[in-house]
């Protein structure tokens, strides 16, 4: 009941701040950036892998959304509407990078594993154990196909529900669950490729 | 048969997946179960999944400083006022470049005493200047926006 009450009074409050950027006040539009930029961040590093190229593409897609601020509309979600821009920037931008032959496994990895650090801090003998499966499910999320990728970073690294992951994306449900599928089925291949 | 062989596995990956996302209904739940107990291969998949869920599930993203988002709306801001500053120039130097050029060729075309061969070479000389300028700027402005090393003063 409190989370319902809370969820409300953001989307009021976000309402309040889009209204406001629409009518001029640039800390409004300031508010929201605060707001969703380690979201926004994070989501480009999914797509692109790079965290310099993360960056550069979630400030590019808020100067971009807030030049396209009057076309908000302030009943709907603020970051269904920039991830739309978001997602679009990532993506030429990986089509060019691909026509420049930079490939995502050249980049460090984007991904830190939590449970390795802290059991290497208790068992390092065990850790030695995992952290070669744990390194081959790293490298194959960075070479996803990207539209798998993107649905997987959502679930895994977001925590968002299939119904939400829908709602962002633009695509049914049962795509979101078949992206998931063949996801962690690429995945699968790569730990049995290593145990075999 | 295929076709309904097709659409059980595609309803099978789909309670697998929400099975494992902590998303499946108690009816949904009982179904899965049924398949699986019906189907070795697919209980040997749910394991493998299962085991990839396990993984992921504790993985997360690598931080940045957090001086980064001390100035991330300045970024922002700079960004879409440049933007709007590049935008003004850009149009103010067309109209500008584009009105000197024309004067410039009005001047040569109605200049009686200057051969023909002297027009065509000055023509010439100024497209050639001309293509060399926007291929050098095209050039700059596509480097700019690959260069993920601009912030870095040299």
């Amino acid at each position: 009941m409190e989370l319902v009450v809370n969820q409300q009074k953001t989307a009021i409050n976000e309402r309040d701040l889009i209204l406001r950027a629409q009518a001029g006040e640039r800390a409004a539009f300031g508010e929201l950036v605060q707001r969703y930029m380690r979201r926004a961040y994070f989501a480009a590093l999914g797509f692109v892998g790079s965290p310099e190229d993360a960056m550069d593409l979630s400030q590019d897609a808020f100067a971009r959304a807030y030049r396209a601020r009057q076309k908000i509309n302030p009943d709907m979600q603020f970051y269904t509407w920039f991830y739309q821009i978001l997602r679009r920037l990532c993506f030429n931008f990986i089509r060019d990078r691909k026509l420049h032959r930079a490939k995502l496994r050249e980049q460090k990895s984007w991904i830190v594993d939590e449970a390795t650090f802290r059991s290497s801090q208790r068992n390092p003998q065990r850790n030695v154990e995992r952290e070669e499966t744990r390194r081959r499910v790293r490298r194959a999320i960075e070479t996803l196909p990207d539209r798998e990728r993107e649905v997987l970073v959502l679930k895994e690294f977001e925590g968002l529900k299939y119904r939400e992951i829908a709602e962002i994306v633009g695509i049914p449900i049962g795509t979101v669950m078949s992206r998931l599928y063949s996801a962690r089925r690429n995945l699968a291949a790569a730990i049995e490729e290593m145990e075999s | 048969m295929s076709e309904r062989h097709d659409s059980l596995s595609e309803r099978a990956h789909a309670l697998m997946m929400a099975a494992l996302d902590g998303e499946l209904t108690a009816q949904e739940r009982d179904e899965l179960d049924r398949m699986l107990a019906a189907d070795a291969g697919l209980r040997n998949e749910f394991e493998k999944l299962r085991t990839v869920k396990e993984v992921t599930k504790t993985m997360t993203f690598r931080e940045p400083p957090e001086e980064v988002w001390e100035t991330y709306w300045v970024s922002v801001y700079n960004r879409a006022e440049r933007s709007l500053g590049w935008l003004f120039l850009s149009l103010g130097l067309i109209v500008v470049f584009g009105w000197a050029g024309w004067q410039f060729v009005d001047a040569i075309l109605t200049d009686t005493e200057l051969p023909l061969l002297i027009k065509i070479a000055i023509f010439l000389g100024v497209l050639g200047g001309g293509i060399l300028f926007f291929s050098v700027i095209r050039e700059k402005w596509f480097t700019h926006k690959r260069d993920a090393y601009k912030e870095v003063v040299r």
